[in-house]
């Protein structure tokens, strides 16, 4: 195999890295957000649901959810598991996975807000939502920025567990063509990628950051 | 009709009854000041005005509606949150730590709650804005954030930001103690210039004099009780022992 097609299809299993990465992050940081109210709720019930989701999904590898996620139907419904299935299966282990961990980020942030903030804004008419949406939340990502950059650059790599179901991510087939060719080139070219991938994240993540320091 | 009545009020934190008993009342434009030494209820008394704590008994009267008050059988009644919005707009605090929303400029301290909460046209809100941000002396730092302000500026834009929503009743809770002597003048200054608005002013403060020369009614309080009441030359004349060695303590 010449090198250029091994970067041809190394790139091809990349963009679907990339697809995996990219929905996580839509579906899992407002999950998270959603984890986090209920972890925070005043409700005993609901709070103990989400202690446990997260603890549950913290607690396990996210190899083992992914297989969970992508044979539970099979296992528990018997309903038969076709291709399309996979793809959806990742994204909905990955996310929920993730929303674990986001949920106890914003919590942090949430909870490290002076009770001043709330009370200025309660006397000055906001409404709950409006509290929240306006002057706390803006001020939580500023707190929790460098914490969501760490978890969005494992998110990363983490794209790479994908393989465990065969989906054609970049490592699978870094996997299958140095299978094939017996060579470690492939590993190689695949960490080059991984490696620049997130030097992008990074940077952006950084913008971010620089962005929201006009204040302190 | 006094504006806001406080009638019979106890309030507890855990075994220690921190207000026991307080009645007090705030006519339209009158100024009310609160002494007293650190722990005898006077700022807590304020947060249950402003229903940030709720009370253990008693009753909350704004403008003669029953706004907050306790059953016999000891259920706290709280008007629901509409309505608390609605209560909560007819007065304004400004905090002993300001409060400011830090990302948010100055201008824009004042003018979201104006139209975000009051549905005020933006145009009008900032026009409004700038004309009390000079009142303060804080026109050129309307783009600021709150983190560039001195703490008398900080202050100063909190008290703007209360005056932009038009409150009949501000209630200041230890406007200056987080402030050095020279900050603490420009911001009892700012206060003082507050009287021809013909606001009602509630001012829990140590500051003696600017107490005494600015409020139609004092109250000094110690240990959860109102100890002395009056005018402010019957309340700083009055020959009560406690209150003397307060002041005379305050002279050192």
């Amino acid at each position: 195999m010449s090198f250029q097609v091994m970067m041809q299809q190394l790139l091809g299993g990349l963009s679907k890295s990339m697809g995996i990465f990219a929905l996580t992050l839509v579906f899992a940081l407002p999950l998270g957000l959603v984890v986090a109210f209920g972890r925070m709720s005043r409700n005993r019930v609901i709070r103990s649901i989400a202690w446990i989701f997260i603890s549950i999904l913290r607690g396990t590898p996210l190899m083992l959810q992914l297989l969970a996620v992508y044979f539970g139907p099979y296992y528990l419904f018997n309903i038969r598991i076709g291709s399309a299935w996979r793809f959806t299966a990742i994204i909905i282990a990955f996310s929920v996975n993730y929303s674990a961990y986001f949920a106890e980020i914003y919590r942090s942030g949430i909870e490290s807000m002076p009770p001043g903030q709330y009370e200025a804004a309660r006397i000055l008419g906001y409404t709950k939502s409006g509290t929240f949406f306006r002057i706390i939340f803006p001020q939580v990502v500023k707190r929790i920025l460098p914490s969501v950059t760490n978890e969005v650059i494992t998110l990363v790599k983490d794209t790479s567990l994908a393989f465990s179901l065969a989906y054609a991510e970049m490592f699978t087939i870094a996997k299958q063509i140095a299978a094939k060719e017996t060579s470690f080139m492939p590993f190689i070219a695949a960490a080059v990628f991984y490696y620049v991938f997130n030097a992008v994240v990074a940077f952006i993540m950084e913008r971010f950051e620089k962005a929201l320091n006009y204040y302190t | 009709m006094a504006l806001l009545e406080m009638n019979h009020i106890r309030k507890s934190f855990n075994d220690l009854e921190v207000i026991k008993d307080i009645s007090l009342k705030v006519d339209e434009g009158e100024v009310l000041s609160i002494i007293g030494p650190s722990g005898s209820g006077k700022s807590t008394m304020l947060r249950c005005a402003t229903m940030l704590e709720t009370i253990d008994a008693g009753e909350i009267r704004y403008l003669g509606e029953r706004t907050a008050w306790v059953e016999a059988d000891g259920r706290k009644v709280y008007p629901k949150a509409a309505d608390l919005r609605r209560v909560c707009s007819c007065f304004g605090l400004v905090f002993q730590n300001f409060n400011l929303f830090p990302h948010f400029s100055v201008l824009r301290n004042i003018t979201d709650p104006m139209i975000h909460n009051q549905k005020r046209d933006r145009q009008e809100a900032e026009k409004e804005a700038m004309a009390l941000l000079e009142r303060m002396g804080l026109e050129t730092k309307a783009d600021a954030y709150p983190c560039q302000l001195s703490g008398g500026q900080a202050q100063r834009l909190a008290i703007a930001r209360a005056l932009a929503l038009n409150p009949k009743i501000l209630f200041f809770d230890e406007p200056t103690s987080a402030l050095d002597p020279e900050l603490t003048g420009e911001v009892l200054k700012v206060i003082r210039s507050l009287a021809d608005l013909h606001i009602a002013m509630v001012i829990v403060t140590h500051e003696m004099n600017f107490a005494r020369g600015i409020s139609d009614h004092v109250i000094f309080m110690e240990k959860g009780v109102i100890e002395v009441e009056g005018t402010p030359d019957e309340v700083f004349e009055a020959e009560h022992a406690r209150m003397q060695s307060f002041l005379g303590k305050l002279e050192h």
